[in-house]
């Protein structure tokens, strides 16, 4: 069963369509790499994915339940993105950790607040005693999940420490980590090494390539075209808003079918042995 | 005239001036934030009303503005301040309640300015980090963005907050007996100038423990990079 269908969505700022016509489905534990050139409309698809931009038409479907539909006029309330947004995470380019917490508050805060909204739903049942104890409780639990996921993402010992204490690296896997604490159906990561120097990149990835599982599915928008080539299970290649080529990464990469793909990948491979060069 | 003789009328202005610079802090900075949001408003009249009315109160004289407020309501009206039932017929209240008037809408205005700079300068991707995780728009704003705001206007709040100190002393010409009148009261009477530069040791020492303050809560603050 497809975790993920999206159906011929649309995206246009003024007169300019970004996005045009992008129709794919992911399966659970799936991992999918986007590539293409600057411009092709890959990090819009990931915004549409996670609501921070709405497609002008098309659809949504999350383990086949609805999501998003531009026809209708339902779940486009703020509640209703704010629910379904959560069965997408997304790590930024450029991180955006929240500079006045620290590791495991950036890790915990979306948590803690979800956790205390949920739990005054429920106070009015409750004597204040059982209401503070039912929230330490369940915010040490909030701080043990995220423990062990900054375990997981190699940075248990920075959990005190402030994001500008850590290197880019580190603050990207911060960035991971806070992703996972809201235990995301599908988790997509735009460009997460492009902020990057390049002996940070490795770090990344690896934690990236580590993640994945039977049961995590993930959409990577990479220029890292050694890492596309090697974890992910699909690839789509995008240009001009939309899918040029979609396949095997075996296949994409070694028989490139539209001119469009063979110009990209010269380039990109050129630029990777000029990057060993120097 | 004795140094104490001179210390002690001179406080009684003080207190006085230190009344009208606690209030107008205490009411101009959330008023500030008012102007700010209606600046920043998406319902363009009010965006443009508020944008030209702090462009009018930051191109005019604080001391216009004063007088204005004070004078202009028996001037136009006929209706002098001091004449208002809500001050209870007390002339030095009527002109210490003008003038504050006065005061909170210039600062409110400079501080509208400084607020909207510093939530400006906060980068798109905080918000968006925030909406990913699933926050609300309060959630985001008191959670995430609020201190980084106050941690970017701090500087020049605290220029504003320490000129407020020494802009108090305009009052003197709409009658409010602050310091700086005291010491001219001292003067046309006694015929004595010493008290009227005495009063600078006033405003130094209280814009002294201005700064203090401003560095501790910057040391706070600076636990944290944006």
């Amino acid at each position: 069963m497809a975790i993920l269908e999206v159906k011929n969505i649309h995206k246009c700022f003024r007169d300019v369509c970004v996005l045009d016509g992008i129709d794919f489905t992911l399966e659970k534990g799936e991992v999918l790499a986007i590539i293409g050139s600057s411009g092709s409309g890959k990090t819009t698809l990931l915004r549409c994915l996670n609501f921070l931009e709405r497609p002008d038409e098309g659809q949504i479907i999350v383990n086949d339940k609805v999501i998003f539909d531009a026809e209708s006029k339902e779940n486009t309330s703020e509640a209703a993105i704010r629910k379904n947004r959560l069965h997408f995470g997304l790590v930024f380019q450029s991180f955006n950790l929240f500079p006045q917490y620290t590791v495991i508050g950036n890790v915990t805060l979306a948590a803690k607040l979800a956790n205390k909204e949920r739990l005054k739903e429920l106070k009015k049942s409750m004597t204040n005693g059982e209401y503070r104890k039912e929230l330490k409780a369940s915010e040490a639990e909030i701080d043990t999940h995220a423990l062990e996921l900054l375990r997981r993402v190699g940075l248990e010992e920075k959990a005190d420490a402030y994001p500008y204490q850590l290197s880019g690296g580190q603050q990207q896997r911060v960035a991971i980590a806070r992703a996972l604490a809201m235990t995301p159906d599908i988790l997509c990561f735009d460009e997460p090494t492009s902020a990057l120097d390049p002996e940070l990149t490795g770090e990344v990835l690896n934690v990236i390539r580590g993640l994945k599982s039977s049961d995590r599915t993930m959409i990577v928008v990479t220029h890292e075209m050694e890492f596309a080539k090697n974890v992910s299970d699909r690839v789509i290649f995008m240009a001009n808003g939309v899918i040029e080529e979609m396949g095997d990464p075996k296949e994409v990469f070694e028989n490139p079918k539209s001119e469009a793909l063979k110009a990209f990948l010269s380039k990109a491979l050129d630029s990777e042995y000029a990057q060993e060069d120097i | 005239m004795s140094l104490l003789d001179a210390t002690l009328q001179l406080l009684d202005g003080f207190k006085l001036t230190l009344l009208l610079f606690g209030l107008t802090l205490a009411l101009s900075l959330p008023l500030g934030l008012v102007f700010c949001f209606g600046s920043m408003s998406k319902f363009a009249p009010l965006k443009w009303f508020t944008k030209g009315f702090v462009y009018i109160i930051r191109g005019t004289p604080l001391l216009l503005q004063l007088m204005i407020v004070v004078y202009l309501p028996g001037i136009a009206f006929g209706a002098p301040i001091t004449r208002w039932p809500i001050f209870g017929g007390s002339v030095p209240t009527a002109y210490f309640c003008g003038a504050l008037a006065a005061f909170v809408i210039n600062y409110s205005c400079y501080f509208s300015e400084i607020y909207r700079g510093g939530i400006i300068n906060i980068p798109k991707g905080q918000y968006e980090a925030g909406q990913v995780l699933g926050m609300t728009k309060r959630q985001i704003f008191f959670k995430v963005i609020l201190l980084q705001v106050i941690k970017n206007i701090l500087a020049p709040i605290s220029n504003e907050t320490i000129t407020l100190v020494k802009d108090t002393a305009l009052a003197r010409t709409v009658s409010v007996m602050e310091i700086l009148f005291c010491a001219y009261e001292i003067l046309t009477l006694k015929n004595i100038i010493w008290p009227l530069f005495y009063t600078g040791v006033f405003y130094l020492v209280f814009n002294t423990l201005l700064t203090l303050l401003f560095g501790y809560i910057e040391k706070r603050l600076s636990r944290f990079r944006s």
